[in-house]
């Protein structure tokens, strides 16, 4: 009995030793094949603002688990339209947040109380307060622009032609939007300032123009326009002076997209019969081939703002994956089922869509993780996500 | 029995300790958010809408600078009876005209070359076995394919002959079948008068 009395110590004060060692706020914990997600615990918020935080934390990265279990311990209270949080390092006992919100409503309260629990732990800015823009079809061949947060909540329509869109982005750093609409009758690419209403074409070319794309500095477009003979890349000052074409393949391009310095331009097109992503100098040059390894067809590219990684769809005899690779090349990698993704500001989540026979919903992925999370939609379809950055 | 007292006596020990350090109160601060916050144009702004649906500002459309050459003669009546019997389908994830399918297009330059007063409109289509925009651009060589083939075999005009594809966005069949696919795979010819 008392063998038995001395393992047990042992064992307490070796376990303890252990999570002590864990306790720095910047370790993540890497287990083969992915990173773990930090467990934390919420304690004394109800209805909305609890669900608010529970969502944006499991976006994050984070495990809402029971005190004894977590890492992090969030308590505080939300009532009198306000909401207040404590965050405290469960096991060093260091205090690393103590405020309160007022203002608005509550979801956004809880919102910006996530964004500082996330600031505080991982030193990166949260992500709760972004809006996306996307492609909501309401009944077959009739779909608007729709800008919701980025958990779905709050959708409001762009348009009301009654039409079909297509390839929505936001403007880099404005209210602001192009994307594809079919209200002349034919595919044409239109420049939408979001904050007067104000909007024109900005490429109405014969046959295809789509996929308009603003540069990070908000100097050029990016587009794909079938002028020449068959869909290719071309680039245009955002005054619309000197347009260029960029690639002269017969095969055809589609979706182009601008590395953060805006020097490149990643885009999906087909080398000796194989369907590619190509990177291309967006001053012109050569297009080199990007190595997504074993994932076929890749298609939809999306560059990260930190430069370092494409997130892009994989398409395999059946369905879709979204994949990752670096931009400079390397190893892919297969995260989730679906399609079509754009990056967040904090180049870790991506959304993207789902399809479930003929309905299409839009989720959030932690590519560190891995973990998804649906975001909230009531009715019709949703396709074609793009983050605000 | 004793050694089970002494481990209470252990345990408890712990959880007072982790107690006595975590429970400072904090002096709190207040922040108001506001929706001007977070990001371009803030969080609770609405999109305004062209024409000022729901903005007393109320600017709309304009034709500002646009890029593009595309003469209003093309959006005229749109007549899709009379060459709906030549729709031309194609295989999985290709743009070629198979020769099965050329007859139709002739049965099209016939029917050009015998209305002169009429342009025609090849529409582009795609099964939904494809990303969207991947499948608008697939859709547009398919619709280039068959004008090329107009031109070049039946020496049309280019200035008769304008393409639009529509991706998989207006299918002809919603059967998630191997036959509904195919009936989707297509370019349309609408006349335009």
């Amino acid at each position: 009995m008392n063998k038995s009395f001395l393992t047990i110590v042992w064992a307490l004060v070796f376990s303890i030793h252990s999570l002590a060692q864990t306790s720095d706020p910047n370790v993540r914990i890497e287990v083969s094949g992915g990173v773990r997600v930090i467990p934390i615990s919420l304690s004394g918020y109800k209805e909305d603002a609890a669900s608010v935080l529970r969502f944006d934390l499991e976006v994050a990265g984070f495990e809402i688990t029971d005190a004894e279990k977590a890492q992090y311990t969030l308590t505080g209270k939300n009532d009198g339209g306000q909401i207040e949080g404590r965050l405290q390092d469960r096991l060093s006992k260091a205090h690393l947040l103590a405020k309160a919100y007022t203002g608005e409503n509550v979801r956004l309260q809880a919102h910006a109380l996530a964004d500082d629990v996330v600031l505080a732990i991982t030193k990166v800015p949260g992500i709760a307060r972004t809006k996306v823009v996307f492609k909501h079809e309401k009944s077959q061949g009739n779909s608007e622009i729709y800008i919701s947060d980025y958990d779905g909540h709050n959708a409001k329509p762009v348009t009301t032609d009654n039409s079909i869109v297509a390839a929505p982005s936001f403007f880099p750093k404005k209210w602001h939007l192009f994307y594809t609409s079919y209200r002349s009758g034919f595919p044409w690419i239109y420049s939408h300032n979001l904050t007067d209403g104000e909007r024109r074409p900005f490429a109405k070319f014969a046959g295809l123009n789509s996929g308009g794309v603003v540069s990070p500095d908000g100097t050029r477009v990016a587009m794909i326009l079938s002028k020449a003979g068959s869909p290719d890349v071309w680039v245009a000052n955002i005054d619309g002076t000197n347009l260029r074409q960029l690639t002269k393949t017969r095969e055809d391009e589609s979706s182009p997209c601008w590395s953060p310095d805006g020097t490149k331009i990643c885009f999906a097109s087909r080398v000796n019969e194989r369907r590619s992503l190509l990177i291309i100098p967006a001053a012109g040059g050569q297009a080199v081939r990007l190595n997504t390894g074993g994932e076929p067809n890749p298609s939809e590219p999306d560059w990260a703002p930190d430069g370092k990684t494409i997130v892009f769809t994989s398409q395999p005899r059946a369905g879709f994956n979204i994949c990752t690779v670096p931009a400079q090349g390397g190893p892919v990698q297969l995260l989730v089922a679906g399609e079509d993704p754009s990056w967040a500001p904090n180049s870790r989540t991506v959304i993207f869509t789902k399809r479930s026979g003929n309905k299409r919903t839009l989720s959030l992925l932690d590519v560190p993780t891995k973990r998804v999370k649906d975001t909230a939609q009531i009715s019709g379809s949703r396709s074609q996500p793009s983050w605000a950055k | 029995m004793k050694s089970a007292k002494l481990l209470n006596v252990f345990v408890l020990g712990v959880l007072r300790a982790t107690f006595a350090a975590g429970c400072q109160k904090q002096p709190k601060n207040i922040t108001t958010i506001s929706g001007r916050q977070g990001g371009p144009g803030g969080l609770d702004m609405n999109p305004a809408i062209p024409g000022g649906g729901n903005n007393p500002v109320g600017k709309g459309e304009t034709e500002e600078r646009p890029l593009g050459d595309l003469p209003d003669a093309k959006i005229g009546d749109h007549n899709r009876a009379a060459l709906a019997a030549q729709t031309v389908y194609f295989d999985f994830d290709r743009s070629a005209i198979r020769p099965s399918e050329q007859g139709k297009l002739d049965a099209v330059a016939t029917y050009l070359k015998n209305t002169p007063n009429v342009q025609l409109l090849v529409e582009g289509h795609c099964d939904e076995r494809g990303t969207e925009e991947y499948n608008r651009s697939l859709g547009e060589r398919r619709a280039i394919s068959a004008r090329e083939y107009l031109l070049q075999k039946h020496g049309l005009s280019s200035e008769r002959v304008t393409t639009a594809s529509f991706g998989e966005d207006r299918p002809a069949s919603l059967e998630r079948t191997e036959e509904g696919y195919a009936r989707n795979r297509r370019a349309e010819f609408v006349v335009i008068q």
